[in-house]
């Protein structure tokens, strides 16, 4: 079948004013689908707010008609759920402006939609307003006495994004409709910028005929036709492509099987405090892993700032035979201290520590005043022996080993389980280090 | 199949996948930005597309289309976020839009502790944008009630043709527990119903009872489609008719009004005798409970209700609980946001106390206690 027509009378003739741009813009994009002769069914018109957005339902392919300044994210919307689709924008020059960071954005994507933007130097529909495109002395109602702004050149503005193809057109030219189905006929991005009269209050108000919009362009030093023509992949292409290429470089955890016994009575809170690169946050995650091996329920929050390389870096991890509802700790029952970072975070905590809590601290550090029961270790000659980055590892160990919450072999087995082979090595050296800290020094055991 | 040690987040990305989430579209924020990580590892290998946008307001404009073009869509925010997803969650509700909208609540206003937890956005989200029309919002307490939520999210959304919105905060989304997600029991999946082939056309918003929903076909399917931001009549055309535009309005709040019977979700735990009864939600329903086990260990009567639909207000539910009651305790992280719809329902002699606070930290039992008075 021939299609002769993409346009329907239903719901009667195009609404704009006489002789306005908007009109044989919407007629130039009818008769390029007409020279495409695609499927109505595989084409999405998609427009959004302003006089040029009432076209959408003027035609018969599907139409999509969004919010202000919007409808570039839809059209990229349709196009990523189905690449097969012609994806077709039509919006307006007030639209590009308020939906600026999508139009930057599109063009630097390249996601393979065609952008025809009706430039008609002020927002028709809400009365002549100026525009992210009015030219400068330019006459609107919300510049009565000349526009003191200067105007977007939206072709440039979209080449400096990246855009593949952009296209500047009037609605003079007698090649539109061709112009406009090469624009469709891009695989990647397409922009044509169409220089259109608003026939109701910009042309009027300013004198503004075909000739003088030709001054304007000649004044601005700019050229109707091609402006880049440099293709390259189309985004979900490229996407896949990516994918393909990189796939596999993630591994799923295994779950774990709890095969060890522990001798945890009551839910019991435990907060390892450090510096920033210490490895506190894997740490904790290991070792409730590990009491997890153990039979027993965990929970672990960190808190560290957003510059996650400098300062602080706190876990607070709950171990509990039962289900943990509240997830807080408000009385720690053990407390590991290796830095200052951590001490300059948590001296409020520490100085509230109860006496129940054991505080297990860097020989090194000035602590405040605290009623937990302070055994002090060489957290740092243990830092020479194990390295920088196993000192939590190590520390959660002595503290592991001298609770005799469960046994250290739990802990062990989330390393072995889920760290490289490499990595484990060293870790496994650090709890054994670490442990030993504390079984020659406590009866716990 | 054995335990693993999860964040709230990763589970609500494993409940998206579990439910055939094929599009994922979101803009980076803490504590959301893990949600954006998970499904970056799930769902290019399930053969679908994940999307970072420029904004908010891309991301969601995104997801719209793409739903609407036949994908099982989520989206995820936190506060400021969800404020930029405003006029497009309106365009979700008028396009009767299917898709999913996890806010990771933070506490606010504006950037608020941008690391920290609050739950400030509850009456937020049910007036998130204009119109006020209904909305459904679910919250999950635990690891597995976010895998569990947002599978079912996923089958209100596609079921009632609406945006679902699943609101819990940073202290569930990233803290992480020991969860068995093989054990969590699933309803049977529920996909969109479509318009079969060989209609004459398709008419977007076609309803014969205004609670109807109605009938989809997609963008590139077998139909043409129409879909709009402004008011409409049942082939999706602009209408100025107020006639037509009352009865839309109609069918888009009898639409979720009707369904409040199959989407109230709550855990009841009453005793008998009972005149107080604490009614909490989200993972402040867990301090909540550690606060009713103590009391009730020394012998106080207390009955509990746990909503895990906020929006709707499950209103039979609440009234049936506060049957009898004298006392209604309602904890939350904001400053005393569905207590008020509580009030509302109450019975008149029936004291309600808000255990209310802001600061960041978790409302702890200890508090829920002492300014509940359930001891
Ligand atoms: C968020 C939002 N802000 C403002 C408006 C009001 N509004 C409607 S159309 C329009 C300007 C349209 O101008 P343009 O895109 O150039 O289209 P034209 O009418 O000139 O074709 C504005 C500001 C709106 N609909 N939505
Ligand atoms: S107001 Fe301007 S843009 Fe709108 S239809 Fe009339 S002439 Fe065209
Ligand atoms: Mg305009």
């Amino acid at each position: 079948m021939t299609y002769t027509t993409y346009m329907t009378d239903k719901i009667g003739p195009l609404p704009f004013c006489p002789g306005c741009g908007h009109t044989i813009l919407v007629k130039a994009l009818d008769q390029a689908l007409v020279m495409l002769q695609f499927d109505p069914k595989k084409i999405v018109i998609v427009t959004d707010i302003g006089c040029i957005g009432l076209s959408d339902r003027y035609f018969t392919p599907h139409g999509f008609h969004g919010l202000h300044g919007r409808s570039i994210t839809y059209a990229c919307g349709l196009k990523l759920a189905r690449p097969e689709l012609t994806v077709i924008t039509l919006m307006g020059d007030g639209a590009t402006g308020i939906g600026g960071t999508h139009f930057l954005n599109v063009a630097r994507r390249n996601i393979g939609i065609t952008l025809l933007v009706g430039n008609n130097f002020n927002y028709g529909m809400t009365g002549g307003q100026h525009s992210v495109t009015t030219p400068t002395d330019g006459i609107t109602s919300t510049t009565p006495w000349g526009n003191p702004e200067g105007p977007m050149d939206l072709c440039g503005t979209s080449v400096a994004a990246g855009a593949a193809w952009v296209y500047r057109a009037t609605m003079f030219d007698k090649d539109l409709p061709e112009v406009i189905a090469e624009a469709i006929r891009q695989p990647g991005f397409a922009f044509v910028d169409v220089w259109e009269m608003c026939t109701a209050y910009y042309a009027p108000l300013n004198k503004l005929k075909k000739q003088e919009i030709f001054d304007l362009l000649s004044g601005y030093g700019f050229t109707i036709g091609l402006q880049v023509d440099k293709p390259r992949p189309e985004y979900s292409v490229k996407y896949r492509q990516a994918y393909e290429a990189g796939k596999g470089v993630l591994k799923s955890k295994p779950p774990i099987e709890p095969k060890f016994g522990n001798s945890v009575q009551k839910q019991t809170g435990i907060i390892i405090a450090g510096s920033a690169g210490q490895k506190i946050k894997s740490a904790a995650t290991l070792f409730a892993e590990g009491s997890i091996f153990a039979g027993l329920k965990a929970t672990q929050k960190d808190d560290y700032p957003i510059t996650v390389q400098t300062g602080h870096s706190v876990a607070e991890i709950i171990v509990s035979p039962n289900r943990i509802d509240y997830t807080g700790i408000d009385n720690p029952d053990y407390f590991i201290l290796i830095s200052e970072d951590g001490l300059a975070r948590m001296r409020q905590t520490i100085v509230k520590l109860p006496e129940t809590c054991v505080l297990y601290a860097s020989e090194e550090i000035e602590l405040p005043e605290t009623k937990a029961q302070v055994r002090r270790l060489p957290f740092r000659e243990l830092e020479k022996k194990v390295g920088k980055l196993s000192l939590s590892t190590a520390s959660l160990a002595a503290m592991l080993k001298d609770s005799g919450m469960f046994p250290v072999e739990a802990f062990k087995e989330a390393i072995l389980s889920f760290q490289s082979e490499k990595i484990a090595d060293i870790n496994i050296k650090a709890i054994e280090a670490g442990a030993e800290l504390t079984s020659k020094s406590s009866s716990a055991g | 199949m054995g335990y693993e040690f999860i964040e709230g987040n990763e589970a609500i990305a494993r409940g998206a996948m579990r439910a055939g989430c094929d599009f994922f579209a979101s803009y980076p924020i803490t504590p959301a930005s893990s949600i954006l990580h998970y499904m970056n590892d799930f769902v290019p290998e399930a053969g679908g597309l994940v999307i970072q946008a420029e904004d908010e307001i891309a991301s969601l404009g995104f997801c719209i289309a793409a739903a609407m073009a036949g994908r099982k869509v989520l989206t995820s925010t936190s506060g400021p976020g969800m404020s930029l997803y405003s006029e497009n969650i309106g365009l979700a509700i008028m396009g009767e839009t299917p898709l999913v909208i996890v806010n990771i609540q933070r506490q606010g206003p504006a950037t608020g502790s941008a690391t920290k937890g609050a739950e400030g956005d509850i009456q937020f989200t049910r007036w998130v944008t204009s119109g006020g029309l209904p909305i459904i919002a679910l919250s999950p307490a635990t690891v597995e009630e976010a895998y569990e939520l947002t599978f079912i999210a996923f089958n209100f959304a596609e079921k009632y043709r609406t945006p679902l919105f699943l609101l819990t905060s940073k202290d569930l989304g990233v803290t992480k527990d020991s969860a068995n997600l093989d054990l969590v029991k699933l309803p049977p999946r529920f996909d969109r119903k479509k318009l079969p082939p060989g209609q004459k056309e398709y008419l977007p918003h076609y309803f014969e009872k205004p609670e109807d929903v109605p009938l989809i076909s997609d963008f590139g399917g077998d139909y043409i489609a129409r879909y709009t931001t402004s008011m409409h009549d049942k082939a999706g055309y602009l209408t100025a008719n107020p006639a037509v535009i009352q009865e839309m309005i109609d069918h888009l709040t009898a639409k979720i009004e009707s369904a409040i019977d199959d989407i109230t979700l709550v855990k009841e735990d009453f005793q008998e005798g009972a005149d107080t009864l604490v009614v909490s939600y989200g993972v402040i329903s867990r301090s909540a409970a550690v606060a009713i086990e103590e009391a009730r260990a020394k012998g106080r009567k207390i009955s509990s209700l746990v909503l895990q639909t906020l929006w709707p207000v499950p209103e039979k539910a609440i009234r049936d609980a506060m049957k009898g009651i004298k006392k209604v305790v309602v904890p939350e992280m904001n400053m005393g946001q569905y207590l008020i719809e509580i009030e509302k329902l109450a019975p008149p002699d029936a004291k309600v106390i808000g255990v209310c606070k802001m600061n960041t930290t978790l409302v702890t039992p200890g508090e829920i206690i002492e300014k509940g008075g359930l001891l």
